[in-house]
């Protein structure tokens, strides 16, 4: 029974033969605008059909058989690239789903096997259509996961500004994760450099809530308990209200508005003086 | 809950359910915030309001979803946001709103933080009823 019914859905992938194929592609084609190369599809769907008839050949019953292992391979190679390229779940899916709409022709004036076959292809395809699918969103997540990981490295350099002070400019939001980088950042920069003075700027932090103001602390006293001083700059008049009206105590924490002040007094407490020079054109 | 809304102006749906959504929500406010003309530090009283009641609906609630948009009384304008979940609820409102105390490992200064940062703030919550909270920030 099983035999007899792998023998039909391989002849309803065969009919054709070569032109099912090139049926498909073209549809594919329309259905994405153009926006890939025909020889590229022309490639991926003819390797596709014939790992499916294979597949079917064999006996594989739906996208989880062990004899689809090639297909779900080429699939997994087609949703990748689609995910990259940035087409749509649904152009990506419509790949798949195609081959439905090009065998319906068969269902015209086909026997009562001739149209169980379709039905059973087309659940088939459908399993084939949602694999699609999860691979591509798959590929997404990993795209974001990594994009958010690189975000995470760009945003939070160390800069050294004099012998012994080193500065955090943070910009954008910080979360526990980030506050965790930009901690581990500073303490190892702390040592590397043996810097006794650290600024942490937040001119481009826009709010400092209580979590935000948290980290901060947490991070200032693990930098104490290294022998480094800490100075917060960067606060801006709005920040400073909402800071005051929300209670959150700086106590013993000293912050300076901005960071040339910061830094004026990270130098003054190194032992480093400022001089000005008269008659130097400024 | 509800509040005040401007006629013809619906209210946005955020969901609150991983702590990216924080930061999505935290632009909304900002949003609202300058289309609604509010000045530099009542924007930032706003959405550092938003932000610590988001992330308590997160933490304490499990998540829940929030609702901004412009509100508008009698000529009045301004910005609003309710924070729901189907949470815990809080048991104890005098001692929630503490400066100072949390059940979690917070600074304890959210909830009472919050009440000071805006200008009509309403909670509504019961165990095991969830919790509602309402703030809104006038246009001065």
């Amino acid at each position: 029974m099983k035999r007899d019914s792998a023998v039909d859905l391989v002849g309803l992938l065969s009919v054709e033969g070569e032109e099912l194929a090139a049926s498909w592609v073209r549809e594919v084609a329309t259905s994405l605008g153009g926006r890939i190369g025909v020889a590229e599809l022309d490639r991926e769907l003819r390797e596709l059909h014939g790992a499916l008839r294979e597949a079917l050949r064999e006996g594989a019953v739906d996208v989880h058989s062990e004899q689809m292992s090639e297909v779900r391979a080429l699939l997994t190679e087609l949703s990748r690239n689609r995910a990259r390229q940035g087409f749509s779940p649904s152009e990506t899916a419509m790949s798949v789903f195609a081959l439905k709409r090009v065998l319906e022709p068969v269902l015209q004036n086909g026997s009562a096997e001739t149209i169980r076959a379709y039905l059973q292809l087309g659940r088939i395809l459908d399993g084939l259509g949602l694999f699609a699918i999860e691979t591509y969103t798959q590929t997404r997540d990993e795209l974001i996961t990594t994009q958010a990981e690189q975000l995470l490295e760009l945003s939070t350099p160390v800069v050294r500004l004099w012998d012994g002070v080193i500065a955090v400019p943070l910009v954008g939001t910080l979360d526990s994760a980030r506050t965790q980088v930009v901690m581990e950042k500073l303490l190892q920069a702390l040592v590397d450099t043996g810097s006794e003075q650290a600024i942490i700027d937040i001119t481009g932090v826009p709010a400092v809530d209580t979590q935000v103001a948290q980290h901060l602390l947490k991070t200032i006293v693990a930098a104490r308990l290294m022998g480094a001083e800490c100075t917060v700059s960067g606060i801006s008049p709005q920040i400073a209200q909402t800071i005051v009206a929300l209670g959150i105590e700086f106590d013993g924490i000293v912050t300076k508005a901005s960071l040339a002040d910061a830094l004026k007094l990270a130098l003054r407490r190194s032992g480093v003086d400022m001089v000005a020079h008269e008659g130097v054109q400024r | 809950m509800t509040a005040p809304w401007s006629a013809g102006e619906e209210p946005q749906v955020y969901p609150i359910a991983r702590s990216g959504d924080v930061v999505h929500i935290r632009q909304a406010i900002r949003a609202l915030s300058q289309q609604c003309r509010l000045s530099l530090v009542d924007q930032t009283k706003m959405i550092t309001a938003a932000s610590e009641l988001a992330r308590n609906t997160l933490t304490y609630g499990g998540g829940g979803t929030v609702s901004a948009g412009m509100v508008s009384v009698d000529g009045r304008r301004g910005v609003a946001a309710v924070f729901e979940d189907s949470g815990p609820g809080i048991s104890d409102v005098e001692q929630a709103m503490t400066d100072g105390w949390t059940s979690g490992g917070g600074l304890g200064l959210g909830l009472s933080g919050a009440r000071r940062l805006v200008d009509d703030f309403q909670l509504r919550t019961a165990p095991g009823e969830g919790t509602a909270v309402t703030i809104i920030k006038w246009v001065r």
